[in-house]
């Protein structure tokens, strides 16, 4: 009998629990269209690496969620407000940003791409090799800081504001080679006949994480325990190759 | 020095000897860009504005094109299309014009120099124009030719009119040239957007360009108000 009644409050209890977990409803922010992490595909329905990856992390959790749309200047101040209880929009981890919310282990990092064109035959880690070589770069991103630390004095190194400046004067050959995010090269640079990777993609930064209002320490566990069995269990694997060639797994 | 200036330059993360270099080499072509382009513009101006006073249409009219077409374009345009439309043509890497034109300075000198000579020519022109035209007459008296009335007569006085109105050309060009920074040159504005882009520090990197701006533009007022002061002595009351 007492064997009996350990056990029904046992199952009770795991039931309940159960049933809570279930019930929980958690929101989860992202700012459209940021291809290929989140946008809408033909009929509306919202997809992207980032979107399938927080749908595996709420059943992961036994969460119920429910995605919000929102505009880049709004996240942060949308996540205070408690318009929604996540960020998974491609919030890369900086210092600045840490003040404010509270992020999860890095869950993807997209590495620089070096391309040039098909004559470019120099190793980019050789120094000799690149010396007196011009280099671009976006102004402000992880890749400036890599080449200004790496190869300041060594290369001549370009700055500009946007990429499509930068991919003009690859092709005007003004530059021997671009140090670019890889997809953002991939798609402006390698679009294009003649050009090509002239090297291994390089992993920069701290990576993105979901960001979570500072006090949700309790979320933040979960957040990252749903994360690493994923990462484990094969199921991020499985998503990142429906969207990237390359590794972005962190 | 007082201390808290000293504190202060111990204590801050942004202005270090690195980035005052940064701002010197900015400064210096800044000064370089905007000197020659000012001192090219008025060596063309001047021949496009006697041009342009003719009245013989097939002279005066290309004259009259060209400053109608390059005041009526944003120089920003006129840049970009130097810059970007010249590395387009089809095989020019592999002429010498590719020497000159790879780099950033030479389209952006060109861009400025066409720019600022549309509008010195204007400014001429019109100071040209508006010369007495008794003093013209006096000159024909005497028996001057065409060529000796320019040069002993319109253009000396043309000068003393045209020169408070060159001085602000003069200023608008240093300020204009901020934009050479979108054409990679790193110039005093250019200089300025990188730190700010290192540090995230919009205030200390801007107010500082804009005070070296405006160092170098009160510079520029107080030469040309000694070349005024010569130019124009005789118009003086006496005892002054």
């Amino acid at each position: 009998m007492k064997k009996l009644i350990v056990a029904a409050t046992c199952a009770l209890a795991m039931m309940t629990g159960g049933v809570q977990a279930q019930e929980r409803d958690l929101r989860i922010a992202f700012d459209v269209p940021y291809e290929p992490f989140e946008y809408k595909d033909d009929n509306g329905e919202l997809t992207g690496f980032e979107v399938e990856l927080a749908e595996a992390m709420c059943e992961e959790m036994n969460a119920n969620c429910e995605f919000v749309i929102q505009a880049w200047d709004g996240m942060i101040p949308g996540l205070l407000a408690r318009k929604f209880d996540l960020i998974m929009s491609s919030m890369s981890i900086t210092p600045e940003r840490a003040e404010r919310v509270l992020f999860s282990e890095p869950y993807y990092n997209t590495p620089g791409g070096w391309f040039g064109p098909e004559s470019f035959n120099a190793d980019v880690t050789d120094m000799d090799a690149m010396e007196g070589k011009t280099v671009g770069v976006q102004r402000g991103t992880t890749m400036d800081s890599y080449v200004t630390e790496n190869m300041g004095g060594i290369v001549t190194i370009k700055r500009y504001t946007t990429a499509d400046d930068m991919v003009l004067d690859l092709e005007g050959q003004r530059l021997d080679v671009v140090f670019v995010d890889y997809p953002v090269g991939e798609q402006t640079v390698l679009s294009k006949e003649g050009f090509k990777e002239v090297a291994e993609p390089v992993k920069l930064g701290q990576g993105v994480g979901v960001a979570m209002r500072k006090r949700d320490k309790d979320l933040a566990e979960e957040v990252n325990e749903a994360l690493a069995t994923l990462k484990e269990d094969g199921t991020y694997d499985t998503i990142m190759k429906k969207y990237f060639a390359y590794d972005i797994k962190m | 020095m007082p201390d808290f200036i000293a504190q202060w330059l111990n204590q801050n993360e942004i202005f270090t000897a690195m980035t005052i270099m940064e701002y010197w080499d900015g400064l210096v072509t800044t000064v370089h860009l905007v000197f020659l382009s000012l001192v090219i513009g008025l060596v063309v101006a001047v021949p496009l504005a006697i041009m342009r006073t003719v009245r013989n249409p097939f002279i005066s009219g290309p004259v009259w094109l060209y400053t109608y077409l390059f005041r009526g374009t944003p120089l920003l345009i006129q840049l970009y299309i130097i810059y970007y439309g010249l590395a387009q043509i089809e095989g020019i890497q592999e002429t010498f014009w590719w020497e000159i034109f790879r780099e950033p300075f030479y389209p952006a000198l060109l861009a400025f120099t066409l720019n600022t000579a549309a509008y010195t020519t204007e400014i001429i022109r019109g100071a040209i124009v508006s010369t007495p035209h008794g003093e013209i007459e006096a000159a024909k008296a005497y028996g001057m030719n065409w060529f000796l009335r320019m040069r002993r007569i319109v253009l000396p006085s043309a000068a003393r009119r045209a020169v408070q109105a060159y001085s602000n050309e003069v200023i608008f060009m240093l300020h204009a040239s901020a934009i050479a920074s979108v054409v990679t040159i790193v110039d005093l504005t250019g200089a300025a957007r990188n730190i700010y882009s290192r540090f995230y520090a919009p205030f200390d990197a801007f107010l500082f360009v804009a005070l070296l701006y405006m160092l170098l533009t009160f510079a520029l007022v107080f030469a040309f108000r000694k070349l005024e002061n010569h130019l124009l002595k005789h118009q003086r009351p006496i005892g002054s």
